[in-house]
């Protein structure tokens, strides 16, 4: 079967700092410890503990309904949307809970998200962009070159720069989503988290989008939650693989690795039923 | 192809069949209109109808320049109220709602939805008339805005409602307040159907006229104060319809022609003032 050479270091036993000293790992972003989440008395997540490493990508796999998005919320606290909806445990940013952080606006913007659909704001595109520095207040000055930047680091600028002032709608699907990293990145996040942010694409643009991440990755720290598995292959560092647990029906994390290590050398059996496409 | 054939002709029949019916549903609102126009022109087409005051009956010249000023005011003032509670409790309505009060709240704005306006008149009366013992645009004006309100909110809640909620998700993921998305995300988003329905009860408020019987009551005279009585357009129909002279019957229709021009005037103008930000949320 699958080549089983000595086993590596993987993050899977996480909760053990010396364990994040796998090749290549940087010091952690996010600590994830004993999570659970619940959707009123449903259980969707179970004792979920990982590390997300810094200025890397981490993608999630796993088939649907395992709690990829519930997870990839709870780090930006967007499940507080949902009536009802609550996490146990913690999750640690830069060592701040924020399961329990009073301060929900500094935390989003801090951790910045893009989702499925890429929702243009009935706007230009300059003033998409805009939003939220100047609601939040910043002189105009710097919103002026916080635009050009950050649509310039959404690889976006080149095409649009002479039709700033158009509906942010009239960009095609592609354009919409690189518009929607654009506007996230405007507020500076330290963290972006992406759910199957290329889901709706077409190859090329799944491209153009994939290319950005790993630019981008050398400033932000990227979750990537994907359907995809050659997707996460490609663009991720590491991934985390999650599965709906069949007794419990809460999901959980099942293992945790560089993803080189996690498709070639999986340690649990079910990672492997799952990438090799026996899973069923 | 024979299937092919049958499936064009029965589309085509279906096309003419809604075509069909859309006239047969035009032809009652195409006659009030011709018959507003035709009967209106006479009374509208001479200038001092619009610069002049009631006269005595066989006086030439007179005009409703007092009616046309006064429902301005009458719904201006009332808009001002109404509308931005209205929209307000539209996006609470639909942004905020979890709870049981606001299934009352909902209940409430339809059923005063469907309250006669001489009801609310006579609400607005005992309110506002009877303890300072007399008639004034104000209370006129409140009666409207009560009348007003349920139909901005419930047309506001079932505009935000329509906006997917990943445009909300977006704004607050970016670390903005909530009420900021709802404020200045959602409300420009929903814009279109937020208009209409402002719009809407605008329309329905410049015609009334049982609300405005015994508040604003009437005034033969150009009044721009909001502190006394007022007359207004659909008050001097009502009045001058039922009396037996053929000129102020003449004035009646011209005045409901003024109302319905001025009507259709006030929609045209919001929605191009408003144009730039109706064609942005179309587009979503
Ligand atoms: N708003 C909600 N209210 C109640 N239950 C929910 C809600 N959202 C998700 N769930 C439940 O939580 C579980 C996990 O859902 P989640 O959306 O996180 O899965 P997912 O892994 O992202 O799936 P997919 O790959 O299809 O997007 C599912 O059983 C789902 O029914
Ligand atoms: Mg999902």
């Amino acid at each position: 079967m699958a080549d089983r050479r000595p086993i590596e270091q993987t993050l899977a036993q996480v909760g053990r700092p010396e364990l994040l000293t796998v090749p290549g790992a940087s010091p952690a972003k996010i600590n994830v410890d004993s999570l659970s989440f619940f959707y009123g008395r449903n259980q969707a997540l179970k004792d979920v503990a990982f590390d997300i490493p810094e200025r890397k990508i981490t993608a999630i796999i796993g088939p649907s309904g395992c709690g990829k998005t519930t997870l990839l919320r709870v780090f930006n606290r967007m499940y507080d949307l949902v009536p009802g909806a609550h996490a146990e445990g913690h999750v640690l940013l830069d060592g701040e809970d924020v399961v329990s952080t009073r301060n929900l606006l500094e935390l989003r913007q801090k951790v910045g998200m893009v989702f499925q659909r890429p929702s243009p704001f009935p706007m230009s595109i300059r003033d998409n962009v805009a939003f939220a520095p100047r609601l939040l207040g910043w002189p105009s000055a710097r919103i002026k070159t916080v635009v050009e930047q950050s649509l310039e680091r959404a690889a976006l600028l080149e095409e649009v720069k002479d039709r700033l002032n158009d509906p942010a709608a009239s960009l095609s699907g592609g354009q919409q989503q690189r518009l929607a990293i654009a506007r996230c990145i405007a507020v500076s996040p330290q963290v972006i988290l992406m759910d199957e942010p290329c889901s709706a694409l077409d190859p090329v643009a799944t491209t153009k989008i994939e290319d950005l991440m790993s630019a981008l990755m050398r400033e932000f720290t990227i979750v990537i939650v994907t359907h995809n598995m050659q997707q996460a292959a490609r663009v991720s560092d590491f991934t985390a693989f999650m599965l709906m647990n069949p007794e419990g029906r809460f999901g959980e994390l099942i293992e945790f690795a560089s993803t080189a290590d996690l498709f070639n050398r999986p340690q649990d059996d079910r990672t492997e039923a799952y990438i090799t496409g026996r899973f069923g | 192809m024979n299937r092919n054939r049958r499936r064009q002709s029965i589309n085509y029949t279906s096309i003419a069949i809604a075509y069909a019916l859309t006239g047969l549903a035009l032809i009652p609102l195409g006659l009030v209109l011709w018959f507003t126009i035709a009967k209106g022109l006479p009374a509208a087409s001479h200038p001092e109808f619009f610069f002049n005051v009631e006269r005595p009956v066989d006086v030439p010249g007179a005009g409703i320049a007092h009616a046309i000023v006064g429902t301005l005011i009458l719904v201006g003032i009332a808009s001002l109220g109404a509308i931005p509670i209205g929209v307000l409790g539209g996006i609470y309505l639909a942004e905020y709602a979890t709870s049981r009060w606001t299934d009352w709240v909902r209940l409430a704005c339809d059923v005063l939805v469907g309250t006669p306006s001489i009801a609310i008149g006579l609400f607005a009366y005992a309110l506002l008339v009877a303890p300072f013992h007399h008639f004034s645009a104000l209370s006129g004006s409140g009666a409207l805005a009560v009348l007003m309100l349920p139909i901005i909110m419930r047309t506001t809640e079932g505009a935000v409602r329509l906006i997917p909620s990943g445009l909300r998700e977006s704004g607050l993921a970016l670390g903005l307040p909530r009420w900021r998305v709802s404020l200045q995300l959602i409300l420009p988003a929903a814009a279109p159907g937020v208009i209409t329905g402002a719009l809407l009860s605008v329309a329905r408020a410049s015609g009334e006229t049982a609300p405005l019987l015994f508040t604003a009551f009437g005034n033969p005279f150009l009044n721009t104060d909001p502190t006394q009585p007022m007359q207004s357009l659909p008050v001097t129909v009502f009045h001058n319809a039922l009396l037996p002279y053929q000129s102020l019957q003449e004035q009646a229709w011209g005045a409901a022609l003024v109302l319905v021009v001025m009507v259709l005037l006030i929609n045209l103008t919001s929605r191009y003032v408003l144009r730039r930000q109706i064609r942005l949320a179309g587009q979503l």
